[in-house]
């Protein structure tokens, strides 16, 4: 990474702390060695000792939630393995936010104002604005709504293959990648949204639409940058949900307990939205660097 | 010996229906809340036919073993480019097809490795860096002292690259022949 990135990469987690803490969320900072995950069949976690290091800070936030605290933000480091790749680190750094009695399409207003926030204080400042000539981003129109596309409209407009057939035939992910991935946050920023109720992840059904959950995707030039979504807080729901990624997971972690705790914590939540967002893509894109490994301070390749 | 799609990378080689491949581009995606997907571009390294596939976590890959052999390149005739193994002068030769972008940085008397798959020579393993010979190059004009601009040459080989411009003809430059960039000037 350059002196100039280094600076950069500073400035916009300052700006992003700013415009958390003016909106009174209160900055967490939880711990990364866990003692239970979160059965997710396409995590690979890694091992410290007999615990793991956080996938994500999920699991804490959410128990924050549960004790209390409406609105809350993290800048954290987390844990991947295998994992590798243009825009993928074992180890990379992610900003999360929560908010309480919020919904999904909440979180993509957020996601909208954060980042116009951001971009006018890293361009308004001398010391930053070089850094960013060249980038996507200065050509896209920030101050007008992003696109909002749902998958299903997604695969009518782009994909050659059907949402129904690429779910009978586990290529979903596939398809994504190879067909509609790319025509992305091309011209302004895309919020892909309502996933299918297969990918639903940890993020609640949509009501009277049970076929969909309430998830979506940012995309900005073609790569991903972040996932949010109502959350799931039922916590019968999301035990029955467990225990079928469980049977997913590779012989070591399939005789995992499940994280009882952490459903007695979501059962204490009620509504919420929360949303995971990958700073280092976010710096790739103001540097208009193609390699997630060059706006980290050092990669593996460093050593 | 087995590999895992995680272990893909550029440049590995693997069995695919009995044959060599080398995998020629690689990227690794993993779509939101998705599975991992490893893109290769694969290159068929007996018929150099290319294709690209995508492949899963679960899936496992056999090595290709090629056998390596230390060889001195002769010289080209055409499309063929032929060699001798020094210890027991047994002469065989490459198509400019099956050698790729090699070719570009093989002068007469090289020392190689040749790569093969059973008894059959398939490719060529070349050292990561070689000096070539500047033949042709336009003059410097010395009043440009950018230092960002670059000229194109041609080396001994008739491959061209671009080249700083402080270059000229009868320089000795040394070419990283994995990416085929120049990398310094060498002295003599």
């Amino acid at each position: 990474m350059t002196m100039q990135g280094l600076h950069l990469r500073a400035a916009l987690f300052r700006s992003i702390r700013f415009f958390f803490q003016h909106q009174r969320f209160l900055e967490v900072d939880t711990p990364v060695r866990l003692p239970v995950l979160l059965p997710e069949s396409n995590i690979q976690p890694i091992k410290a000792g007999s615990w793991f290091l956080q996938p994500s800070p999920e699991q804490c936030m959410k128990r924050l939630l549960s004790l209390g605290c409406p609105m809350i933000f993290q800048i954290c480091p987390c844990f991947r393995d295998k994992e590798r790749g243009q825009h993928h680190l074992e180890e990379f750094t992610m900003l999360e936010w929560y908010r309480l009695d919020c919904d999904y399409q909440d979180l993509m207003d957020d996601c909208e104002n954060l980042l116009r926030h951001v971009f006018s204080e890293l361009y308004g400042s001398e010391k930053t604005c070089t850094a960013l000539a060249g980038s996507r981003l200065g050509t896209m129109p920030l101050e007008e709504p992003w696109e909002r596309l749902s998958v299903a409209e997604s695969f009518q407009r782009f994909s050659p293959v059907r949402l129904e057939t690429a779910l009978l035939e586990d290529r979903f992910d596939e398809a994504i990648v190879e067909y509609i991935e790319p025509h992305l946050g091309r011209s302004r920023p895309t919020f892909l949204y309502d996933y299918p109720a297969e990918c639903a992840s940890l993020s609640c059904l949509k009501p009277g639409e049970e076929s969909v959950a309430e998830r979506f995707e940012l995309y900005i030039d073609g790569l991903e940058l972040a996932n949010g979504f109502s959350e799931l807080t039922d916590a019968d729901e999301q035990r029955s949900r467990f225990l079928k990624e469980r049977e997913l997971l590779g012989p070591e972690l399939r005789t995992m307990e499940l994280p009882e705790r952490f459903l007695e914590d979501i059962a204490r939540i009620g509504k919420a939205a929360g949303i995971a967002f990958g700073l280092d893509r976010l710096l790739m894109l103001l540097l208009s660097e193609q390699s997630i490994e060059r706006v980290v301070s050092f990669s593996p390749a460093d050593w | 010996m087995f590999f895992g799609a995680s272990d893909l990378r550029k440049g590995l080689k693997i069995l695919i229906d009995g044959e060599p491949h080398i995998i020629s581009d690689f990227q690794f995606a993993k779509p939101g809340k998705g599975q991992a997907l490893y893109r290769c571009k694969l290159r068929n390294m007996i018929t150099g036919s290319q294709f690209s596939n995508t492949y899963r976590s679960n899936d496992k890959f056999e090595k290709a073993e090629l056998e390596e052999r230390k060889m001195q390149y002769l010289y080209n005739q055409g499309d063929e480019y032929h060699f001798m193994d020094t210890d027991n002068y047994e002469q065989l030769f490459l198509t400019r097809e099956q050698l790729g972008s090699n070719a570009n940085y093989m002068v007469d008397n090289m020392e190689v490795v040749v790569l093969f798959f059973g008894v059959r020579p398939i490719d060529i393993s070349l050292p990561i860096f070689v000096n070539l010979l500047v033949t042709q190059a336009d003059p410097w004009a010395r009043g440009d002292t950018s230092g960002t601009d670059t000229k194109p040459i041609t080396v001994e080989t008739n491959y061209q690259l671009n080249v700083p411009p402080f270059i000229e003809e009868g320089d000795r430059i040394q070419i990283d022949t994995r990416t085929g960039e120049y990398v310094t000037r060498v002295k003599e």
